[in-house]
């Protein structure tokens, strides 16, 4: 139990690691690295090299953004599998609508209350 | 009539144009920056009871203007121009300022050079026996502008060790041809030109800006046969710590030695323990330290006579993204006590 | 002075010049708060599993995502996750939270600009790269599964 926890934090931390140095040696932008690890997890997935790291550290391969590059090839290669070529439309958002609908929801219900605040530091 | 143009982009006033009054607001942590004691109101609230970051910026602009007007004993209607620029898109700031205020306006975009612009421009305006009062103003604010230029507030990515903080705050300084016994001159203005050395991080503004300041300080120095050494105070705008160093290197290349008299707005108006990396930056940044720090040790003859040059950058977000490299300018005018 | 030649010289002694993060401490500072956030997601998990014992994995795995979503969406919300970011770097930018984070910040700037053109055009400025990459990617990968 507890070393499933200790897995999640090393795998889980080590990716984000991997974005800092990033982050540091080339001075790119956030969205940037969003945009580079999902394609790189659903690239990883498509090669089956995602699936071991999931079934070993769990969240710590979910949580990361490149779990959700994961779901998206998971999600078209499922789908071929059960709709055929319209799988390759319907995959891969249908595999990730949840968290997408969800982030468009709460992002919606927020702005709505809150108000943006100046940065201290 | 003896043309009172000196060297090529220098200009030498006939008549000194004398500074009546000036006013100084910022922000919150500003407020807590090395300049607490010089500024004339700091606010508690960084919107300044305004629902939006863009109208607090033009109730900064406005505030300056309307008590730098009252500090002068003057009212609105003595005013004969307004000589107003800031950041945001189209100048709104201070053309919706203009508005509130019913005097003439002539909208100014220097970036953050706009302080040293519009005192150049309306010393000019004076010294011509144009007007006899002109109001010079300008601010930003950081919200305002980290939105326009950056990202939204709530996003939580770091900010790089070269960026600066852009400033919230707003100067106001009021040009006159009214006789003092004594008060503080404007007596030369270089204006500068668009320098661009290449540099495309939007992070590094410093670096972008060193140039211009170097090349129009030169200008004034060979236009008006001065050296470093005949000012108390050079202060360049907000080239940051980075830009400065990098300023000092150039000027130093170019055979002028800058002294302990040398210092940069930027550098000078936070606190080294508030984490802003290389210092200040944005309009309000230099508007905010010369109509403080500056004009009061003129007034208490601490110092003698500043050579001011604001710095700009003078690129937009679209620029940048069409991968342009950034132009910097920069405009250089002469304070001094009068005898 | 002014040629192609001086240019590349002052950009070279920029750059030497220009300081750099101090990369160490910030390592360390996205490893711990990355790795954090996926032990919370992980917890999440695991007691979805345990209070809904009918529940596959795939389901709670889906839950864990929008229980993470809808907490980051709130913090940023609150103006407390811009701050962790700050601290944490791509620690906080990498995991799903940073992804809401991306959402709900523009959402909330824009605002002021209307609910239409603010807001929901603003929405997606950060991370709507991430969702046509990703799926562009997705399906580049469905056509060549699809023919081997």
């Amino acid at each position: 139990m507890w070393l499933m926890y200790l897995k999640v934090f090393l795998v889980g931390g080590f990716i984000c690691m991997l974005g800092q140095i990033l982050l540091i040696k080339t001075n790119i932008t956030s969205s940037r690295i969003l945009v580079l690890f999902v394609v790189i997890g659903a690239i990883m997935e498509a090669f089956g090299l995602y699936e071991p790291i999931v079934n070993f550290a769990g969240a710590g391969a979910t949580v990361p953004i490149t779990g959700f590059g994961r779901s998206l090839a998971k999600g078209v290669i499922d789908a071929i599998k059960s709709q055929g070529f319209l799988g390759v439309f319907t995959g891969g958002l249908t595999a990730t609508a949840g968290g997408i609908a969800a982030a468009v929801l709460f992002a919606y219900i927020f702005a709505l209350i809150f108000n943006s605040k100046t940065k201290k530091y | 009539m003896a043309s009172k143009k000196c060297g090529k982009q220098t200009i030498k006033f006939t008549n000194p144009v004398n500074i009546i009054s000036s006013y100084s607001i910022v922000g919150e942590k500003e407020g807590q920056g090395n300049f607490k004691e010089y500024y004339d109101y700091i606010l508690k609230d960084d919107k300044f009871g305004e629902k939006t970051f863009e109208h607090a910026e033009r109730k900064l602009i406005e505030h300056s203007i309307v008590h730098a007007i009252e500090r002068a004993h003057l009212n609105i209607d003595d005013i004969d121009l307004m000589l107003a620029g800031d950041l945001l898109n189209q100048i709104t700031s201070s053309s919706f300022t203009a508005r509130q205020l019913k005097t003439s306006f002539v909208g100014l975009y220097g970036a953050c050079s706009t302080m040293a612009e519009s005192l150049a421009v309306g010393a000019c305006m004076i010294d011509g026996n144009f007007f006899n009062n002109v109001v010079c103003a300008t601010g930003s604010h950081f919200s305002s502008a980290e939105r326009q230029y950056r990202f939204p507030l709530e996003l939580g990515n770091q900010r790089p060790p070269t960026s600066q903080w852009t400033v919230t705050g707003a100067g106001c300084t009021i040009l006159s041809n009214r006789s003092m016994r004594k008060c503080n001159q404007i007596t030369m203005a270089t204006f500068g030109k668009v320098t661009d050395y290449g540099i495309t991080d939007v992070n590094n503004m410093g670096a972008a800006m060193a140039p211009a300041a170097c090349d129009t300080i030169i200008a004034h120095f060979e236009d008006t046969k001065t050296t470093p050494d005949d000012y108390d105070l050079i202060l360049t705008g907000d080239l940051g710590k980075l830009g400065s160093e990098l300023f000092m290197d150039l000027m130093e290349h170019n055979g002028y030695k800058l002294g302990k008299n040398y210092n940069d707005c930027g550098q000078m108006i936070f606190d080294n323990n508030q984490k802003t990396y290389q210092g200040g930056s944005g309009a309000g940044c230099s508007a905010a330290v010369i109509n403080s720090y500056v004009m009061k040790k003129l007034e208490k003859g601490e110092i003698k006579s500043v050579l001011f040059a604001a710095t700009g950058a003078l690129l937009s977000s679209t620029s940048s993204q069409q991968g342009d490299s950034i132009p910097g300018i920069c405009h250089a005018v002469v304070i001094k006590r009068s005898e | 002075m002014e040629d192609k030649n001086f240019f590349e010289k002052y950009q070279a002694y920029v750059e030497a010049k220009t300081p750099k993060t101090k990369s160490f401490p910030t390592l360390i500072y996205a490893y711990l708060v990355g790795g954090l956030i996926c032990m919370l997601g992980q917890g999440i998990y695991d007691s979805l599993l345990a209070i809904f014992p009918t529940m596959t994995t795939e389901e709670a795995n889906a839950w864990m995502l929008i229980g993470l979503i809808f907490l980051a969406s709130l913090l940023t919300g609150l103006g407390v996750y811009d701050r962790i970011g700050i601290f944490a770097g791509a620690g906080s930018v990498v995991p799903i939270t940073g992804f809401s984070n991306s959402i709900a910040s523009p959402a909330i700037e824009y605002k002021k600009e209307g609910i239409i053109y603010g807001l929901c055009v603003k929405m997606f400025s950060i991370a709507g790269p991430v969702i046509v990459n990703g799926l562009a990617i997705s399906i580049i990968i469905g056509i060549i599964y699809l023919f081997l």
